[in-house]
């Protein structure tokens, strides 16, 4: 009897440790993206990387100015944004409040295998078939732009959107329709007065996740929006975005030194804006819950 | 009825936007079918790559992929479990929960590329593991955490709070209630999330760019401590890298790795609708 309560009590202390490790884990994250970022700033100044216009990192010497590469984020993820917002919450609106049973396992089951499809296959994808496009469309020099990325990333941003958008537009109560229908509004009507309305801060939440996943988003954009990490003046141009920079240079850095350090800085960089993003979604969340 | 003809054009304006998002994906799925259905035969999927990857197989690519998923699965799985274990079953309401479904939110956000860096510098450089098998997999299966916890969470709370209480009721202890009573009716919904888990690690490029993958190797890995090459990143450098490579090897490659990760994930919905139906409580 006591072996098996000493047993009981040694799997009760495994259990609590897993249940920490998630915390365990983003404090690591954060400390070693900190451990490696930080040694960057003692050389080279705050302000002159987060505002700093050029991003030379192997001429000499060196200039780490991210802000061409926030730019280029920022470009893509608001087209990105402008694409899928939109879409992502009608496509949400039909699938939980028009489309047939039926209607609805399918459209669910194709934005379910959209999310499946991993990145380096849309970016493939986009560069044999999207790139060519934008460039024969608008007549440039060349398809890989922020607009290609913007595409893309808003087409790879809507499972997220679709599915927690979903959420809430069901979560709404059943009471706040049948209250608008017996007044005589319309179904359409009902959706876009009453609903939409109740439905905003699980909206919001589900833009923001959306948001989140773009910016962070790192194989495809790095393929298709072509890589020039030069200020960003429209979308018809090439742009390179935070995660590209990383994913593109951290294999032909030399470590430890000023370029590595530079890209762990910019890691934080992302670190710090996705965390952001993520926690005021969540608050958003909660808010419906209440 | 102006309102009804307004209801009819936005229910219609809706669809279409429906049809906007679902076509594409359909569209992208047989394009990579068709076009690389010729590239595919037992040669490409057995023999090794040759003449710079211009001719040849993707056997080291797939077998690196092997390694990589089954060696995260093996730490993200019990982890996981457990940690949804504590949360749904020990932890209840507390301070300590509420932090700790922060920080699963938070890490299901940080960009796989993070991850990437984060593995290099834990892993790679500080726990001197070097570029290998088990750097890539272990970053690969913290990124999974979150995905493996929220699954199980969720199967674990579909088991209704009876079979706890009956158990209970006899003596048996929490964990044996748990183990015996809860764990047995969870598995189909904790599978389905292992699953899912899978097909993530199997076609995410980002984390073992500087963790694991070699451009290309003569022979397969020998042990965990070797470096491995991957599907993904194999399909991003025959893309990107190598200029004149013909066309069907590329799409041969995302075709494999398009059919490898779609077909785990109709497995997984097959594992829970079949377990749906057949569910009597």
């Amino acid at each position: 009897m006591r072996i098996k309560a000493i047993k009981e009590f040694f799997i009760e202390k495994l259990i609590f440790f897993c249940g920490i490790t998630s915390i365990i884990f983003v404090i690591l994250i954060f400390s070693f993206l900190l451990k490696e970022g930080l040694s960057f700033f003692k050389e080279y100044h705050l302000k002159d990387f987060l505002f700093g216009r050029h991003w030379y990192p192997i001429s000499e010497p060196p200039k780490f100015g991210i802000l061409p590469l926030v730019l280029g984020s920022l470009l893509v993820t608001l087209g990105a944004a402008l694409i899928s917002v939109p879409l992502g919450v009608a496509c949400a609106f039909y699938i939980a409040e028009v489309a047939s049973l039926r209607t609805r396992d399918f459209l669910k089951a194709g934005v379910e295998m959209l999310a499946a499809i991993p990145s380096v296959v849309l970016g493939f994808v986009g560069m044999v078939t999207l790139v060519p496009f934008i460039k024969g469309v608008f007549n440039l020099p060349t398809g890989l732009t922020a607009l290609s990325g913007s595409i893309m990333l808003g087409f790879m941003a809507m499972p997220t959107i679709v599915s927690i958008a979903e959420d809430a537009i069901t979560a709404v109560p059943k009471v706040y329709k049948e209250g608008a229908l017996a007044l005589g509004a319309t179904h359409w009507q009902a959706m876009h007065r009453v609903i939409l309305i109740a439905a905003l801060p699980g909206i919001i939440a589900a833009s923001m996740l959306g948001v989140g996943r773009v910016i962070g988003e790192t194989m495809a954009v790095m393929m298709i929006s072509g890589n020039a990490a030069v200020m960003p003046h429209t979308f018809m141009q090439p742009v390179r975005t935070m995660t590209a920079t990383i994913a593109a240079e951290m294999g032909e850095t030399v470590q430890p030194s000023g370029h590595y350090f530079a890209l762990f800085a910019i890691g934080i960089v992302l670190f710090i804006i996705t965390f952001l993003i993520n926690f005021t979604a969540d608050f958003f969340l909660h808010r419906i819950k209440r | 009825m102006r309102a009804q003809a307004k209801q009819r054009i936005a229910f219609t304006v809706l669809f279409i936007i429906n049809l906007l998002v679902i076509v594409p994906v359909a569209l992208l799925v047989i394009f990579i079918a068709v076009k690389g259905w010729r590239a595919v035969n037992w040669q490409f999927l057995f023999a090794f790559p040759s003449n710079g990857m211009r001719a040849g197989g993707i056997f080291p690519a797939i077998v690196g992929t092997f390694y990589l998923v089954a060696g995260s699965l093996v730490v993200t799985l019990p982890l996981g479990v457990l940690a949804a274990i504590y949360l749904y079953e020990y932890a209840g309401n507390s301070r300590l929960s509420r932090i700790i479904n922060l920080a699963i939110i938070n890490l299901a956000g940080v960009p796989s590329v993070v991850y990437g860096l984060f593995g290099l510098s834990l892993f790679v450089i500080t726990l001197k593991m070097g570029v290998s098998i088990i750097a890539g997999a272990l970053t690969l299966a913290i990124m999974n955490i979150p995905l493996v916890i929220t699954a199980s969470r969720e199967a674990l709370s579909s088991v209704p709070h009876s079979f706890r209480e009956v158990s209970y009721s006899l003596g048996v202890s929490k964990w044996q209630t748990i183990r015996h009573a809860v764990l047995p009716y969870a598995l189909p919904g904790i599978l389905t999330g292992a699953i899912l888990a899978v097909a993530r690690a199997a076609g995410e490029t980002a984390p073992i760019l500087f963790t694991v993958a070699a451009f290309y190797l003569p022979q397969l890995p020998k042990s965990i401590f070797d470096q491995a090459m991957a599907l993904p990143y194999h399909l991003y450098i025959i893309s990107t890298q190598i200029p004149n490579i013909s066309e069907s090897i590329r799409y041969g490659t995302a075709l494999v790795l398009v059919a490898l990760v779609l077909s785990m994930n109709l497995f997984a919905v097959v594992i829970r609708s079949r377990f749906r139906k057949k569910k009597k409580w």
